[in-house]
């Protein structure tokens, strides 16, 4: 009975409609803030797994010896010390090691920007024959991994030549490994890191852009060089913008040309860091794991501050030229 | 002797070819040539000669039968990475897509959490990732390893989920599934960093008036997502999966395997051959995925 009575004036209630607003819209109401707080917690777990480890690094690179050996220590060290850091620093040989990685990375991605430009270019505006097939050759270097082509790419900077040249003059092949030059040369033929890549982000954002512009400066007599340098590569800064960040960033971390041609380094942060750890064990004769891995952690903020600070301060414009930049297309 | 006089179209045509000479040249000498010289190092036996070159001789297909049939680990390696990353692709999609979403929306200190979510790309070094597993493994191996036990860390803990699941008699396959991607969820989370934002510019990129449409059409935000959202993002999902693909693949053990063959056992022709059958295997999974995907794919324009 009590039953049947409550379900009568629930029946009752809600014939009313302006009850039946008031509940929808709470429910909405309530809906809304669930999936807000859903959201929230999802983001904030996330951020918290990407921020975890780096946190703990932080934070034991400050430890003093006898903190790292201290169970009882969380987090904030008793004895706070900036000696490790001051040791990783100088086993890094931190600021020439990052002056020269600096110059070779601007360098780079300013070369790898030109070249895939003027080939994304290129390929959205002009026709010539068999550009389809071409087109799907550069589709080809993003997909293929180049370890594929890592033999004979060492064989022929370990003998490089220039139709024979270098040996007519000099006798024998110059041997150009331990050095950058094999990165330089690669990526001014447009097949260094990712060029395939940008190439087609080069491509895709070019063809988004009205072709009245081009038509104007013809109709003005600039050359097709002058309308590609002073016009079209700066509207396409987005682009630009974006490619920039990207090879700065894959540059900087790349460990793949880096090893294959044994660049030295002295003048890579990577590399440098890789070495860290045996060069504490044996230089310093720090023998105890758990102490060289506060030096390792030191060395590791060392590395990565540089690039975060790099993407810190373009990020804002990065973010907004991302939409317009071509990689959707 | 005559001038002609090149047309429009042929001077087009030539500015065109000068734009992509660069590229062209290097594509021609280092990506064709040295695919060539793969192939023909990975055919035959390859011994190194006195000037610092290397002589070539004929041997068929006898370094192709040796990977995958007497190498005592490449072929369990290299089955292993290809399940590996058939396993993380899904989820790397699904998972990039779903934050993509949730980041597009606008919320207080949206900003920071866009920075965040890029931080693993720049922790994506190799170098980086090299050198912490470097130090940990000293713990765990030295007498400190004792340490680490008793301090406890900061990391999932998944043994009541996985109770839980096994309690509510799931399948014994979906739970093992389940359990290895969450203790993989940093890796995962560190893998899907281009593709959230690849999904998030598609997402900006479509245009609003479709959603206001539905909305007075009286859509529910479900309806919205399947019939306005994942088609007009969906050509970016084959990108993706490209991506997925390739990224990780890159930095699977396969390749490891075939660089210390070249380089600390210097067997070129074992390596080459080596690196050809996981290329192809990729290949191969690419087309069959991107066929599967482009069945499916809306293309707005």
């Amino acid at each position: 009975m009590k039953i049947q009575n409550a379900r009568l004036r629930w029946n009752e209630f809600m014939s009313d409609s302006v009850n039946r607003n008031k509940i929808s819209k709470y429910s909405h109401k309530a809906k809304s803030w669930l999936l807000t707080i859903f959201k929230m917690l999802i983001l904030i777990g996330i951020s918290f797994i990407i921020l975890g480890p780096i946190i703990n690094m932080i934070s034991e690179s400050f430890f003093s010896p006898a903190d790292a050996y201290n169970p009882s220590v969380f987090l904030f060290p008793y004895e706070p010390t900036v000696s490790n850091y001051s040791l990783a620093a100088a086993r890094l040989n931190y600021w020439k090691t990052l002056g020269s990685t600096g110059i070779y990375i601007v360098t780079l991605s300013i070369i790898q920007i030109l070249i895939t430009a003027m080939a994304g270019y290129g390929f959205a505006r002009f026709d010539f024959p068999f550009k389809k097939l071409l087109f799907a050759c550069v589709i080809i270097t993003i997909v293929l991994p180049t370890h594929t082509i890592m033999l004979p790419l060492y064989q022929s900077f370990r003998n490089f030549d220039v139709f024979g040249l270098i040996k007519l003059f000099t006798g024998e092949h110059a041997n150009l490994l331990q050095t950058t030059t094999p990165v330089y040369i690669l990526t001014m033929f447009g097949t260094g890191l990712r060029s395939g890549l940008y190439i087609y982000i080069f491509r895709q954002f070019f063809r988004g852009l009205p072709k009245e512009i081009e038509e104007a400066a013809f109709i003005d007599g600039a050359s097709t060089w002058y309308t590609f340098s002073r016009i079209m590569l700066v509207n396409a800064m987005p682009s630009v913008l974006t490619v920039f960040v990207f090879s700065m960033v894959w540059q900087y971390n790349d460990m793949f040309y880096v090893r294959l041609f044994s660049i030295p380094s002295s003048q890579n942060m990577s590399l440098s860091l890789q070495s860290l750890p045996a060069n504490v064990q044996f230089l310093d004769q720090i023998r105890d794991p758990i102490i060289a891995q506060i030096y390792t952690y030191a060395g590791v903020i060392l590395t990565i501050v540089p690039i975060l600070l790099f993407y810190l301060i373009v990020q804002r414009y990065f973010m907004e030229s991302l939409e317009r930049s071509g990689i959707v297309g | 002797m005559r001038h002609k006089r090149l047309t429009l179209k042929q001077k087009g045509a030539i500015s065109g070819l000068l734009f992509i000479t660069p590229w062209l040249i290097g594509f021609l000498v280092y990506y064709l040539g040295s695919l060539v010289l793969t192939t023909k190092f990975a055919l035959s036996d390859v011994s190194f000669a006195e000037t610092g070159g290397v002589v070539t001789k004929f041997a068929g297909l006898k370094n192709f039968k040796y990977a995958l049939l007497e190498h005592g680990t490449f072929n369990q390696i290299f089955v292993n990475s290809i399940t590996d990353i058939l396993i993380d692709v899904p989820f790397i999609i699904f998972f990039s897509l779903f934050i993509a979403i949730l980041l597009n929306s606008r919320f207080k200190g949206r900003g920071l959490v866009r920075v965040i979510f890029f931080i693993p790309i720049l922790l994506g070094s190799g170098a980086i990732t090299d050198t912490l597993n470097l130090a940990t493994q000293n713990i765990q191996a030295g007498a400190a390893g004792m340490m680490t036990d008793l301090v406890p860390t900061a990391g999932v803990n998944v043994d009541f989920i996985v109770d839980v699941m096994m309690d509510l008699g799931l399948p014994d396959k979906l739970v093992d599934y389940v359990v290895e991607l969450v203790g993989r969820i940093f890796d995962i989370v560190r893998a899907s960093s281009v593709q959230i934002i690849i999904f998030l510019a598609a997402l900006q990129s479509i245009p609003p008036a479709l959603y206001e449409v539905s909305k007075i059409e009286g859509a529910t935000s479900y309806e919205t997502f399947w019939k306005i959202t994942f088609p007009m993002v969906s050509p970016l999902i084959v990108t993706n999966v490209v991506y997925t693909i390739v990224d990780s693949f890159v930095n699977s053990e396969v390749v490891e395997t075939a660089y210390d063959t070249a380089f600390t056992m210097y067997n070129y022709g074992l390596s080459s051959a080596m690196s050809l059958i996981s290329t192809i295997a990729v290949s191969l999974i690419l087309v069959a995925i991107c066929w599967l995907i482009s069945k499916i794919t809306f293309y707005h324009n």
